[in-house]
């Protein structure tokens, strides 16, 4: 099988998240940069478990600037078998779903992998729009995934339940927990990983439609205010005249 | 004293040879394969053994679990079944284990360490192949039986015997072994037995021979899920072929295994001084009292503070010995020496600064612990939580590995060994001390940032060739034996630790200070300052202490004036340079540093 795995770049979930005065742009100083965990724990893993099952190969792609090769080799030290950075910067996720399409379809994939989601946009955009410009199928937030032949047999959380599908491949899929278990790098694989080839490739044109006006955080979370359950209209009077819900 | 720049000093000479900065190695200079490693056994760490490391019913498992990730073999070649990292990495593996569990890291040393090391050292090629690959796949784990009932820090004095039968084929091993780690799941035994009753011999026993038992688990202090029982030997028939190294040559293997031991027990317990401290530092910031968090106070701030300036001084020890061990081990395969024989041959060149960090950092746990536990106040005296066991669990680090009494002693004998052998001139530099105290002190100051801590250190080394020299002259001149003094073999031992460790903290602190911004270098400078302040008072008592103890009349005055003169770093606000040092810790609510 020829699998690929799209990883993505994130900031490391301890890290503080700010913006610059005009909120238009994230303060990255000192913030440490990690694979998204879906890419990594699930995505990846799962892919080498395929291919460690029916033999080929795991190619993955990162759509990003050099400071990102550290997390392309730790996908290589994990077990991947080569890799593409395409060397850019993405407005967007259709951006980054063309770009990848643009390598695709140079080259020939059973399927591709990516994590249901990046843990810092949160956008589950990607893998849609990815399999919309192929024309592949797609099935999103996959928890079970087990192949014959040219058939995927899959499980992902529904609302109220479990959706059991089979698609034929080529495909894309999002994959969510449960899919694999991350795996840590062994010693052998972290030395290794500078070995691997690491193919950089040149973006095409790209026009992003998305404005981005300001980010803004979370209001903070406002403390606790105990009340004793004898004091019935202190807590009246704090919902009538406090927080005006009654 | 010597200012010329031999890439690699030689083991011991740090005490009259100075260092360049730019030859170290700092932690902050980590490739990116060493960070992926780092941030690998971390994994490890936080995911398993965090949870099931202190569980003896457990080690096996880890054990596999660290042979997968190539942990067992990092230190052995490929054709045994390794996966060789240098030593850099191979103390980041070890410091980032130190974070983990004490009983597991008695586990998985005593199997990498004291266990492999004598086959990889001295083992045939055939044993070799035989057993590292099952060593380093964990398929087989080792256990070292040295010490006897009757024989601990004396170890070459064993009762266990060793006789070749009368076909000549096998050696017949009895006797009883004790306090040997791993011995309840062991696969394979390093054992050590007198044949002839007098030649010190080491043997490779497998566990399944016939006449080999077990006593119970031992009901330790700490390390409760490390496995430490008796082993018992009767009437053991172990083949000629199995025989490590020479007949009689029993006390290389012993010893040399012992020294890359002592530098991995330091890498450890500076590991696990940095997990006290983020458990201390986080408990300050939670716990309230008096309506503040306790971490707001002076008393408590010095605690984290001097914690972490002893951290950090371990710290910078432990990578600068790391870089001397990688530099020798090059140096010996260029001149086509085995990987093995390199490893040995680097760890010996270093013994004494091996068993240097092997005190230093082990005791800055007991002070780290000992402090996280009081931060905790009653909560740290219970059970129930986590500085209770840290806390038994440290206290072996002082022990094994050679006790720390030992050590020091050793460090000194290694030192005038080394001087009388001739392979390190003492005396030209300790004669150099002498002659200058019959003339006007000097006061200039090297024209540099840290030109008035790189004098001191130069003072520190001064004090510690007078103290010395003036014991190995009395010892020569017949006026004591030095064999018979054991406290002044500590005093000048302690010099010797405040020397290489001040001056560790110094070259790091160099080197970084060119990457670092204004604050940077403020709050780092002024760890080396309270780190040197401090050394000063005790580098001073324990000269005095040690010349007091046997010099006498005009030639005690006139070394006690040195002292005087020698311990010349001014003055400086320790208080506001400590809360200095504890408030970026605070704020970071983790070991920043």
């Amino acid at each position: 099988m020829k699998l690929l795995v799209c990883i993505s770049k994130t900031p490391d979930t301890t890290s503080k998240i700010n913006f610059d005065s005009s909120g238009q742009n994230f303060i990255d100083n000192g913030v440490q940069y990690i694979m998204n965990p879906y890419d990594e724990w699930y995505a990846l893993v799962r892919a080498i478990e395929l291919k460690e099952q029916f033999g080929g190969t795991v190619e993955v792609i990162h759509i990003g600037d050099a400071q990102s090769e550290m997390i392309i080799r730790k996908a290589l030290a994990i077990g991947a078998d080569s890799a593409i950075r395409v060397d850019y910067i993405a407005a967007d996720s259709m951006d980054t779903a063309t770009q990848i399409a643009n390598v695709v379809k140079s080259k020939s994939y059973d399927m591709i992998f990516l994590g249901k989601e990046t843990i810092d946009h949160n956008g589950s955009e990607v893998g849609g729009l990815l399999a919309g410009i192929l024309d592949w199928p797609f099935i999103a937030y996959v928890n079970k995934l087990s192949v014959q032949n040219t058939q995927a047999t899959i499980e992902s959380e529904i609302e109220g339940g479990i959706r059991i599908s089979q698609c034929n491949l080529p495909m894309v899929i999002s994959c969510a927990k449960g899919l694999a278990e991350q795996r840590i790098p062994n010693m052998m694989g972290i030395m290794n990983a500078k070995k691997k080839p690491l193919e950089i490739v040149q973006p095409i044109a790209f026009e992003s439609k998305l404005k981005i006006n300001r980010f803004e955080l979370p209001a903070a979370k406002s403390g606790v205010r105990m009340i004793s359950p004898e004091n019935i209209n202190e807590l009246v009077d704090v919902l009538k005249n406090d927080l005006k819900i009654i | 004293m010597s200012t010329s720049e031999p890439k690699v000093i030689k083991g011991g000479e740090f005490i009259v040879a100075d260092t360049p900065f730019v030859d170290i190695f700092i932690p902050e200079e980590m490739t990116e394969e060493q960070i992926m490693i780092k941030s690998s056994v971390k994994g490890f760490v936080d995911s398993e053994i965090k949870n099931y490391g202190s569980k003896i019913e457990y080690q096996t498992k880890l054990m596999d679990e660290a042979a997968e990730l190539g942990l067992l073999g990092s230190h052995i070649v490929e054709k045994y079944g390794g996966n060789p990292l240098d030593y850099y990495s191979n103390t980041i593996i070890l410091e980032e284990m130190g974070k983990g569990d004490a009983s597991f890291n008695t586990t998985f040393a005593a199997h990498t360490g004291i266990g492999m090391l004598p086959i990889y050292y001295f083992g045939s090629e055939s044993i070799k192949l035989k057993y590292l690959p099952k060593l380093c796949k964990g398929t087989y784990k080792a256990a070292y039986c040295l010490t006897e009932p009757g024989s601990g820090s004396d170890a070459l004095s064993a009762k266990t015997t060793a006789i070749l039968n009368q076909e000549k084929t096998h050696y017949i091993i009895n006797g009883q072994k004790m306090w040997i780690t791993n011995a309840g799941f062991a696969d394979l035994l390093i054992v050590f037995a007198q044949v002839n009753n007098s030649e010190f011999t080491g043997f490779l026993v497998e566990r399944n021979t016939s006449g080999i038992s077990m006593g119970e688990e031992e009901n330790k202090l700490g390390i409760k899920g490390s496995s430490t029982r008796q082993v018992f030997f009767e009437n053991v028939a172990v083949p000629i072929e199995n025989v490590l190294g020479e007949i009689g040559k029993g006390h290389l293997i012993a010893f040399n295994v012992l020294n890359i031991g002592r530098f991995k027990l330091g890498a450890l317990t500076m590991g696990g001084c940095k997990a006290c401290i983020d458990i201390a530092v986080k408990y300050a910031n939670d716990r309230i009292q008096f309506s503040q968090n306790i971490s707001s106070f002076g008393a408590i701030q010095y605690k984290i503070a001097e914690s972490l300036i002893r951290t950090f001084a371990s710290e910078s020890a432990v990578y600068r010995i790391a870089d001397l061990l990688e530099d020798k081990y090059r140096e010996e395969i260029a001149k086509s020496n085995s990987e093995s024989i390199a490893l040995l041959k680097s760890a010996e060149e270093y013994s004494i600064e091996c068993a240097i960090i092997k005190v230093y950092s082990s005791e800055t746990l007991s002070y780290v612990v000992d402090e996280l536990l009081q931060i905790h106040g009653g909560y740290g005296y219970s059970e129930e939580y986590l500085p209770a066991r840290l806390y038994r669990d440290s206290r072996i680090n002082r022990i094994y590995e050679g006790t720390n009494e030992i050590n020091r002693m050793l460090m000194i004998n290694m030192l005038i060994k080394r001087a009388m052998k001739g392979t390190l001139d003492l005396v030209g530099p300790a004669w150099e001390v002498q002659k200058e105290l019959t003339v006007m002190a000097d006061n200039s100051i090297p024209d540099n940032a840290f030109g008035l801590e790189q004098r001191t250190i130069k003072d520190f080394k001064k004090i510690g060739l007078m103290v010395a020299g003036a014991a190995v002259k009395y010892q020569i001149d017949g006026k004591h034996d030095l064999k018979e003094q054991q406290e002044i073999l500590m005093n000048i031992a302690d010099i010797l630790i405040d020397i290489f460790i001040c001056e560790s903290v110094l070259l790091r602190i160099q080197k970084l200070s060119i990457k670092l911004n204004e604050q940077e270098i403020k709050d780092y400078s002024s760890i080396l300052k309270v780190i040197i302040y401090d050394a000063q008072f005790r580098i001073s008592k324990a000269a005095q202490d040690a010349l007091n103890s046997f010099a006498e009349g005009d030639e005690l005055k006139i070394m006690l004036m040195g002292i005087k003169r020698f311990t010349r770093f001014p003055s400086v606000n320790i208080k506001s340079l400590r809360r200095q040092i504890a408030k970026r810790t605070i704020d970071a609510n983790e070991y920043v540093y």
